[in-house]
């Protein structure tokens, strides 16, 4: 499909969707890597243009990645409402930002529309959407989940508590996990990183969570993130999974290289259905960021942007529990800065709101990209504003096993107080129980993980 | 009263104001303060339940935990030790490893196709390839047909190679020399990335190539190696087909204990000719 755009006089041509959808792209470092990204400002301005005036069968008859060969493309497809599909199909994408954004418009009615848009044109939408466009449409949309907690309900915000060490010396995780909790961090789940991805090792660290939980009373789930397949084979050894974790991206090439496909989470998912822990109907936990395709080199040709919208695609297929965006954790080579990272935190809050999935945010950074504790804070406090449901919970904001900087537990905490909300109601109310909060606020006790003893 | 009368009483006060030495801001004569930074972890929870367990997790977790809270902030201390971790990993990214430790390993020095920091970071294919001289280099001198190459990178910690190789690989070298386990001549690549060791296998002709690589620092330390293994890797070879052990340094899983380690897996994988996802599903 060829398009042309005359401005300020000159030409700019674009061969596909594929390249408009690059280059009307905010800039970011992975696109530039992969030389996809607009050459000047003007040319990305031409492509926001045609994107504005592209209508969404121009999207939908144009797969930017071919459906017969790639799994992603195939799960979006088949997916779509088609009598939803047909009413908006004759839409610009601009159209589809005022329907959006009108007042006219509330979550109901975007829930209904999502079952008719494609990842590709929710990425193009987002790409004519500023950063307050894209928070007052996030809050216009909050999802919710059920695994044995609720998360998702207007005025509650959950965390995840991340208590994770470096050679997974269980009493190190145990103190962590006491003084996540002291803090109101662990409603969304207890969630360790292992760093020894052996089958019995998992196993052991699941049984550890569970046990913990089962003894304090506490209203969540446990969860330890290796590989799906490890999880898997874990839980058929009768391992207490509560949750299933696993990181997706948005094609199949690097689906591939993460050593994941629709057959595994299938099964894995009725291993769950038959084996878990949890109450459910909602077992899975995604893990997904702008950028792994660039660094597994498996981005074919795609800007990050929407190929964090297709994972979404792919991820809403299972109706996960949460799907957590943890753009920022690559390095400089995806996300330069902390401007970067922000406005990647806003669009893939919003994109994967408007797939009606239960959102969460890591605004996270590494040592050797230009953002620091400031950018991560406005990421969090605008993420926030517009309704993500969850963060994660890290002690003192450090993660000392996958060396990187996330919300901590004292981020939690503040999230919480300057806009008034609470945690998840059942763990609201063990929280007063174990004389942790009052009147949705830290009392005296909060912070101090001897309270246990 | 009249005007006149109110102007002179306000400034009688000011004036009495003026000289009134109370009211003077002070000002000090010796103004020279010189203020020593530690970092040494403490308690700071007010009330604690229980002082001792608090003591006792600091002491099994580097985790920054046992720091209380004011509102629902960081102290002082805590925020700024936290900012302090952030500026020395961040300098750590940008300094290069020391050559007289590599002279002291012995390691050949080869360099990867970035050839500054700036296009490291921001073009990883330069990172995974090796420069013409180096390729030449390796062609003409490396060790040829053996079982196992290994290569170690700066990557991201100039910092973990000075610290942690010099302890890790020959625990290693002794581990796979104790099970009769043949090696080439290891090599230090300068700025590479993990999938380098795809075209040094393939050089090499080795039939499992394991990378030692400085890992991006963290606050807790900028000290640490990850252990990337392949076996037989080639062009359709993905992130999946990779084992990947992390956390070598001191305060993690110690090198001398990595080396051992690491040469009981090379054994195995060298028996099952396989590595990564599959490798792990073996077992």
């Amino acid at each position: 499909m060829k398009l042309s755009c005359r401005l300020r006089g000159e030409v700019y041509q674009f061969d596909s969707v594929k390249e408009v959808l690059a280059k009307a792209s905010e800039e970011k470092s992975g696109d530039k890597m992969s030389g996809i990204g607009a050459k000047s400002s003007l040319e990305r301005m031409a492509a926001k243009y045609v994107l504005s005036e592209l209508q969404l069968r121009d999207i939908y008859e144009n797969p930017i990645i071919p459906y017969e060969t790639d799994e992603v493309t195939k799960l979006i497809y088949d997916g779509l409402s088609e009598p939803i599909y047909n009413e908006i199909s004759n839409w610009t994408v601009g159209e589809l930002r005022e329907y959006i954004l009108s007042h006219k418009t509330n979550g109901t009615h975007l829930k209904r529309l999502s079952r008719g848009l494609t990842s590709e044109m929710i990425s193009g939408v987002a790409k004519l959407m500023s950063s307050i466009d894209l928070v007052l449409a996030s809050q216009k949309m909050k999802h919710q989940a059920h695994c044995n907690t609720t998360i998702g309900e207007p005025g509650r915000l959950a965390f995840r508590c991340q208590p994770n060490h470096p050679i997974d010396n269980p009493d190190g995780i145990l103190a962590s996990m006491k003084e996540g909790l002291s803090y109101g961090s662990g409603d969304a789940v207890i969630g360790i990183n292992p760093n020894n991805e052996a089958v019995e090792s998992v196993h052991k660290l699941l049984s550890m969570s569970h046990e913990f939980i089962e003894k304090w009373e506490i209203p969540t789930q446990n969860c330890v993130l290796a590989h799906i397949t490890t999880q898997m084979k874990a839980l058929q050894q009768g391992a207490p999974v509560a949750l299933m974790f696993q990181s997706l991206a948005g094609t199949k090439a690097a689906n591939d290289d993460f050593g994941v496909s629709k057959e595994i989470l299938d099964e894995a998912y009725e291993l769950m259905r038959v084996k878990g822990t949890s109450a459910g109907p909602n077992f899975f936990y995604f893990e997904t960021g702008q950028g792994s395709e660039v660094s597994l080199d498996a981005h074919l040709g795609v800007d990050m942007q929407t190929l964090e919208s297709r994972t979404y695609g792919y991820a809403r297929h299972w109706h996960p529990f949460m799907v957590n965006n943890v753009s920022g954790f690559i390095g400089p080579e995806t996300l330069y800065d902390g401007k970067q990272m922000i406005r990647c935190d806003l669009e893939d809050l919003f994109m994967g709101k408007l797939h009606n999935l239960p959102m969460g945010i890591a605004p996270t950074y590494t040592n050797h990209m230009n953002a620091d504790q400031n950018d991560q804070e406005i990421a969090g406090m605008l993420t926030t504003v517009a309704g993500a449901n969850f963060y994660m919970g890290v002690p003192g904001g450090d993660d000392v096993m996958l060396s990187y900087q996330d919300t901590s537990y004292h981020d939690d905490a503040s999230l919480r107080e300057m806009l008034g909300l609470r945690p998840l109601a059942e763990f609201e109310k063990w929280m007063e129980k174990m004389g942790l909060m009052e009147d949705g606020r830290l009392t005296d006790a909060a912070g101090d993980l001897s309270i246990f003893d | 009263m009249d005007i006149e009368q109110i102007v002179k009483e306000v400034m009688k006060e000011l004036e009495q104001n003026n000289t009134s030495t109370t009211q003077r801001p002070k000002t000090s004569t010796n103004a020279d303060k010189t203020f020593d930074y530690t970092s040494e972890k403490k308690v700071t929870v007010d009330a604690p339940k229980n002082k001792e367990t608090i003591e006792s997790a600091q002491e099994i977790t580097p985790a920054r935990i046992g720091i209380g809270r004011t509102g629902t902030r960081m102290k002082t201390k805590n925020y700024l030790d936290f900012r302090v971790d952030h500026a020395a990993a961040q300098d750590a990214v940008f300094k290069d490893v020391d050559d007289s430790v590599l002279e002291e390993m012995d390691l050949p020095i080869l360099k990867s196709r970035a050839a500054n920091m700036e296009e490291y970071l921001m073009n990883l294919d330069s990172g995974r390839k090796l420069d013409e001289a180096s390729a030449k280099w390796l062609k003409e001198n490396g060790t040829k047909g053996k079982q196992v190459q290994i290569i170690v990178s700066d990557g991201l910690s100039s910092t973990g190679v000075e610290h942690t190789i010099p302890d890790l690989l020959p625990a290693l070298r002794q581990g796979l020399e104790g099970k009769g386990i043949s090696m080439g001549k290891p090599v230090f690549i300068r700025k590479s990335r993990v999938w380098i060791q795809d075209e040094v296998a393939s050089i090499v002709d080795c039939d499992l190539v394991i990378s030692l690589i400085g890992e991006r620092p963290g606050l807790a330390t900028s000290r640490s190696i990850s252990a990337y293994l392949i076996y037989r890797p080639d062009e359709s070879s993905v992130e999946a087909d990779r084992t990947v052990f992390s956390n070598i340094h001191d305060g993690g899983v110690p090198p001398v204990e990595a080396g051992a380690y690491l040469a009981d897996v090379i054994e195995e994988m060298l028996e099952h000719r396989v590595s990564g996802v599959k490798f792990s599903q073996l077992k």
